[in-house]
């Protein structure tokens, strides 16, 4: 049985659809980030094997900067929620609902 | 012998997703995206992408899944969430529809996309093999895209000022954020607890 590029598009595109359900279901600010991270893993996915489809780099180059994006995202995400939390123990995003400080 | 690599740890993603989106606790939730994001390593690996593979685990299993545990114990957010209640009524069922329509049209448009008309074998960066892939990757970016690659060095760097900015105490008590629901009245100075050290 051969492995093709088919495989990996559908892991990845159910990868993503675990990450947005999560997004859309979970409240906890953290576990939604996850969510973020997974869907990010999904796209990650599906660019290399793409990539390895078509005998090109570019997809592997594309992973570099998502890593990147990703990273700078968590870092200013995680600063967010620190700031919120040290205000309002225990929010969820539900109860984050105004947009000033 | 790489469809089983590929089936068992796409069963190792697969069962790390599902556990981020049951997790009650988010302590476990992070260690479900941990045992996640190694199954896509060990994809990238299949792939031959074996730079890819190393700075997935140590970015994303050594960098970012430690520094969720780390806002987790800082803030003591670790209580279990409880996911019987659901705070907007048809969130969970909407949820369910939106996801699948997601699946269908990342699917339809992915599979498509094999062999189809964006199917054109590129020239200009060939693929090596894994032995040389972190050689050919480095010759891209820093010749190809170099200029890509300083604008994430200075993204990198507005992010750390960023967070250093966000989380920076100031000066005097901490107001608390404000409610939505809250009348305007609720939002005295009386009330206000001191939850800040101060300066």
């Amino acid at each position: 049985m051969d492995v093709t590029v088919a495989w990996y598009l559908t892991l990845g595109a159910v990868l993503f659809t675990l990450g947005a359900v999560g997004l859309l279901v979970r409240r906890n600010p953290l576990v939604m980030f996850m969510c973020v991270e997974l869907m990010l893993n999904a796209v990650n996915l599906t660019f290399v094997s793409l990539g390895d489809a078509l005998g090109d780099l570019g997809g592997q180059v594309s992973v570099f900067f998502v890593l990147v994006v990703a990273a700078a995202e968590v870092v200013v995400g995680l600063g967010i929620i620190v700031a919120i939390m040290r205000r309002r123990s225990g929010a969820t995003v539900d109860d984050l609902s105004v947009l000033r400080g | 012998m790489d469809a089983a690599v590929f089936i068992v740890s796409a069963v190792i993603v697969l069962s790390g997703a599902f556990g981020v989106l049951l997790a009650r606790n988010p302590v476990h939730a992070a260690l479900f995206l941990v045992q996640s994001v190694f199954g896509v390593a060990v994809l990238f690996l299949l792939l031959d992408a074996t730079f890819l593979a190393a700075v997935q685990v140590i970015v994303y299993a050594g960098a970012i899944v430690i520094l969720f545990l780390f806002v987790i114990m800082l803030l003591g957010v670790d209580r279990a969430e409880d996911l019987d209640v659901e705070p907007i009524a048809g969130q969970r069922p909407l949820a369910v529809v939106i996801g699948a329509g997601i699946l269908g049209t990342t699917l339809s448009a992915l599979l498509v996309a094999v062999g189809g008309p964006t199917g054109a074998p590129a020239t200009n960066a060939p693929l090596g093999d894994a032995g040389d892939n972190a050689q050919r990757l480095g010759e891209a970016l820093f010749t190809d895209h170099v200029f890509a690659v300083e604008l994430t060095a200075l993204l990198l760097t507005v992010a750390v000022v960023g967070a250093v900015v966000l989380v920076r105490r100031l000066a005097g008590p901490l107001q608390p954020l404000p409610v939505a629901a809250a009348a305007p009245e609720t939002q005295g100075e009386a009330d206000t607890p001191d939850e800040g050290e101060g300066a």
